[in-house]
């Protein structure tokens, strides 16, 4: 039993740790977010030139990581950073290319992970909520090609995407996992328009119309109607990657409340020095360990059977949000009035972790998703 | 033991309904219940309609221009108010000067500054708050040094809310530097326009501007804006703390942030069916609607017995920690209502005039904003954390 990451994973965590303290410091990401695309296309490159994109994928698609605890480490440094550049939206889109994709299709991958193609992941409707099979924007056949109409909704880094991997209903009812497909589709497709916005805890996202889009056959990624396993691993993915990120954020938000609490003096003494402030410092450090734990479970169980990964994936997204919200508000509370000012880092620390229970399923989603595998595991 | 309201009760709370169905411009309450930026003309425009009416100063007795109401008669007001989407009144004049001058102040100052707050001449704010002096208010350090017929007042106040729109600060000053901190506090009356001071904004979280820093540095202040006596002013403070603290439970905003949870939680859907009928989701709704009908009654009951003993007392505490949880429960609840459309925000979507499509349904755009921005409530008017430190020792004697 060893607990321990590889050195691989060390030098990988290091690395950006590294670039965060020295070019990603909270003003700078502070300037960052008020730019149109609402990250920055220097950052990116320089990610890129790192090889950090590159820890994303598998080696097989030209990356050298892409594994669970890989995505664990990578994403919790970002975390840490609070660094907005549009990691999860590659590694949402970008992994059902892998997963999916044709060999022409796949080598799209190289310019991904050098930096230049900026992919999202169009999946979530207006109406779907957290339920990734309720695809209703259809995909009609026309000759070999194919007829898009529909609505995505906050599709993350949708803004400045080049490419789409877009989700759409081939066949069956509404709500049927059966009958969806995948999508390869370019951002300047004729027939579809998208509406950036700003995202309440940094980053940008867009709600996209797809107006008759026609697509060739080539467009199709995967097999007709069976695209639902495919949507579900990158989720699974994403659950992990924002799991770990929320852990990151977390920690910057109890490091940063921790130092206040010994600088900052009142009646007479360090506030930390008071014991009921002392109690829930701990009862934090506790629930942050739990969520660490959980996102260890979770990154081991990735290859594992299909029940035994999505219940670690739900436990750990559920944990994500009740822990998140604890941890977010208390650092606040804990600071006082000055967690409150946008001009300080924690605030946007805490913003960060808990909009993540909006994204992915949030904390109820996953609890009954947990009890409903359950159910299919032991009948 | 007669919880039903009385007959004269009932047809105060019509009196009310009819009024502001009648004078509520509906601008305004539109704009409070779609969450909307108010300008400092939108607060004078409500405070205009009310001082007409008499009903400014609910807490102010007749023969200063107040209501002279009682606790059931405060309370109908306030939730009547809150449901119709009347502009929150701005409580520094009104609700936490006024009092202070009503039982502490000089005749002429009195006949100076009450009708001035009633027709809205002066717009005060709060000067307590410094960086080195939050929850140990009494460790002040903004000095007031005597000088002939002024006071030279040199320092910094923070956290000033709608320091931005004032013209008057009413302040806690240090005029003593020995003995207990609490014996060497003054409370000053400041008009604004004196050189020397400086307002400078303090962006929130969520990137509005509602609080500032005011910087004071020689300010001269004629010694007859002193109310009471020098030196005295901490028992002015705890005056005005306690009465804050009354309205402070904002079991109206509750009321009407659960009405609206609800209506959000029908219109949202998961799985093909209602929010609000999701096992998760009724839970979390009916937990905090249980909370919210006993702490109802708790804020009645506490502000019952204060009417008979004179004045709110430790209990009050009560009411802010649980009347703010119940607040910022209900607040997470309604973000957390909106899944994913709770992540857009449009800033400008905020101002009244904004007409664009909205991304997502209409009320959408201040569910997450407002949760951020209410984590203030467990932190300001005393922290929830001095709040149990006040029941501790003077309800619990521990």
């Amino acid at each position: 039993m060893d607990f321990t990451h590889s050195d691989d994973r060390r030098m990988l965590a290091d690395t950006i740790a590294r670039f965060v303290r020295e070019n990603y410091a909270f003003e700078t990401r502070a300037e960052i977010i008020q730019g149109d695309d609402r990250f920055a296309r220097e950052k990116w490159a320089d990610f890129a030139e790192l090889g950090l994109i590159g820890a994303l994928f598998e080696e097989a698609d030209g990356g050298f990581g892409g594994g669970g605890f890989d995505l664990a480490v990578l994403f919790e440094e970002l975390g840490k950073g609070l660094v907005v550049e549009p990691f999860l939206a590659t590694l949402l889109a970008g992994r059902a290319i892998a997963l999916a994709g044709s060999d022409d299709q796949k080598a799209m991958l190289a310019a991904v992970i050098s930096g230049e193609t900026l992919l999202a992941f169009a999946h979530s409707e207006p109406q779907s909520r957290y339920d990734l099979a309720d695809v209703a924007l259809k995909a009609e056949r026309d000759g070999d090609g194919f007829i898009l109409s529909g609505d995505k909704s906050v599709v993350i880094n949708g803004g400045t995407a080049d490419l789409f991997v877009v989700s759409a209903r081939t066949s069956g009812a509404a709500g049927d996992a059966a009958g969806l497909s995948l999508f390869l589709v370019d951002a300047k497709a004729d027939g579809l328009t998208r509406r950036a916005f700003p995202c309440i805890d940094g980053g940008g996202a867009a709600e996209l119309k797809f107006d008759a889009v026609k697509l060739p056959a080539s467009a199709l990624l995967g097999a007709r109607d069976r695209a639902y396993c495919v949507i579900e691993a990158v989720a699974g993915l994403g659950i992990l990657a924002l799991a770990s990120e929320a852990l990151g954020a977390m920690e910057t938000a109890k490091t940063l409340t921790l130092d206040y609490l010994g600088a900052r003096k009142q009646f007479g003494r360090p506030i930390g020095a008071f014991q009921a402030l002392q109690h829930r410092m701990a009862d934090m450090l506790i629930e942050i360990e739990q969520l660490r734990s959980a996102v260890i479970n979770a990154a081991g169980a990735l290859t594992s059977d299909r029940l035994s990964r999505e219940k670690s994936l739900s436990a750990v997204k559920y944990l994500c949000g009740k822990i998140g919200r604890l941890v977010a508000e208390e650092c606040i509370q804990l600071h006082g009035g000055i967690g409150m000012t946008w001009e300080y880092a924690l605030p946007h620390y805490c913003k960060r972790i808990v909009m993540i229970d909006h994204m992915l399923g949030d904390e109820d989603h996953h609890l009954a998703r947990y009890i409903a595998l359950s159910k299919e595991a032991a009948p | 033991m007669d919880m039903s309201f009385t007959q004269q009760e009932k047809a105060f709370q019509a009196e009310v309904r009819c009024f502001l169905q009648e004078k509520l411009p509906a601008r305004l309450s539109a704009a409070v219940k779609a969450g909307k930026r108010l300008s400092k003309a939108d607060h004078e425009e409500w405070h205009a309609i009310l001082a007409a009416r008499g009903w400014l100063a609910v807490t102010w007795p007749k023969q200063h221009g107040g209501t002279g109401w009682n606790a059931v008669q405060r309370h109908i007001f306030e939730e009547e108010c809150c449901a119709a989407g009347a502009p929150r009144i701005v409580p520094f004049g009104v609700n936490m000067l006024g009092p202070v001058l009503i039982k502490f102040g000089s005749e002429d100052q009195k006949a100076h500054y009450l009708p001035r707050i009633l027709d809205g001449t002066d717009w005060w704010c709060q000067g307590y708050s410094e960086p080195g002096a939050g929850s140990d208010l009494a460790s002040l350090q903004c000095k007031a040094v005597r000088r002939g017929d002024h006071y030279i007042v040199d320092g910094q106040k923070t956290w000033t809310t709608l320091g931005q729109h004032a013209d008057w600060i009413f302040c806690l000053v240090r005029t003593a530097g020995d003995g207990k901190p609490q014996e060497g506090i003054s409370f000053l009356l400041i008009d604004m326009a004196i050189p020397g001071i400086t307002v400078r904004p303090i962006l929130t979280l969520d990137g509005e501007h509602e609080i500032n820093e005011v910087f004071f540095e020689g300010v001269k202040v004629p010694a007859e804006n002193l109310v009471g006596e020098e030196n005295k002013g901490w028992t002015y403070a705890k005056y005005l703390l306690t009465h804050e603290r009354t309205g402070i439970a904002g079991v109206g905003f509750s009321t009407t942030g659960l009405a609206h949870l609800k209506s959000v939680a029908q219109r949202q859907k998961a799985h093909g069916v209602p929010l609000a009928d999701d096992p998760y989701f009724a839970a979390r709704l009916a937990r905090v609607e249980i909370e919210l009908e006993a702490m109802k009654t708790t804020n009645l009951r506490v502000l019952a017995a204060a009417a008979k003993g004179g004045g709110p007392g430790p209990e009050s505490s009560m009411l802010k920690i649980k009347g703010t949880v119940i607040r910022q429960e209900i607040n997470d609840l309604t973000r957390r209502a909106l899944g994913p459309y709770a992540i857009p925000f449009v800033s400008e979507s905020l101002d009244q005039g904004y007409n664009e499509e909205p991304i997502g349904p209409d009320y959408a755009g201040t569910a997450a904003r407002e949760y951020f921005n209410n984590r203030k409530l467990s932190i300001f008017g005393g922290s929830n954390e001095i709040q149990k430190n006040i029941i501790a020792k003077a309800l619990l004697r521990l």
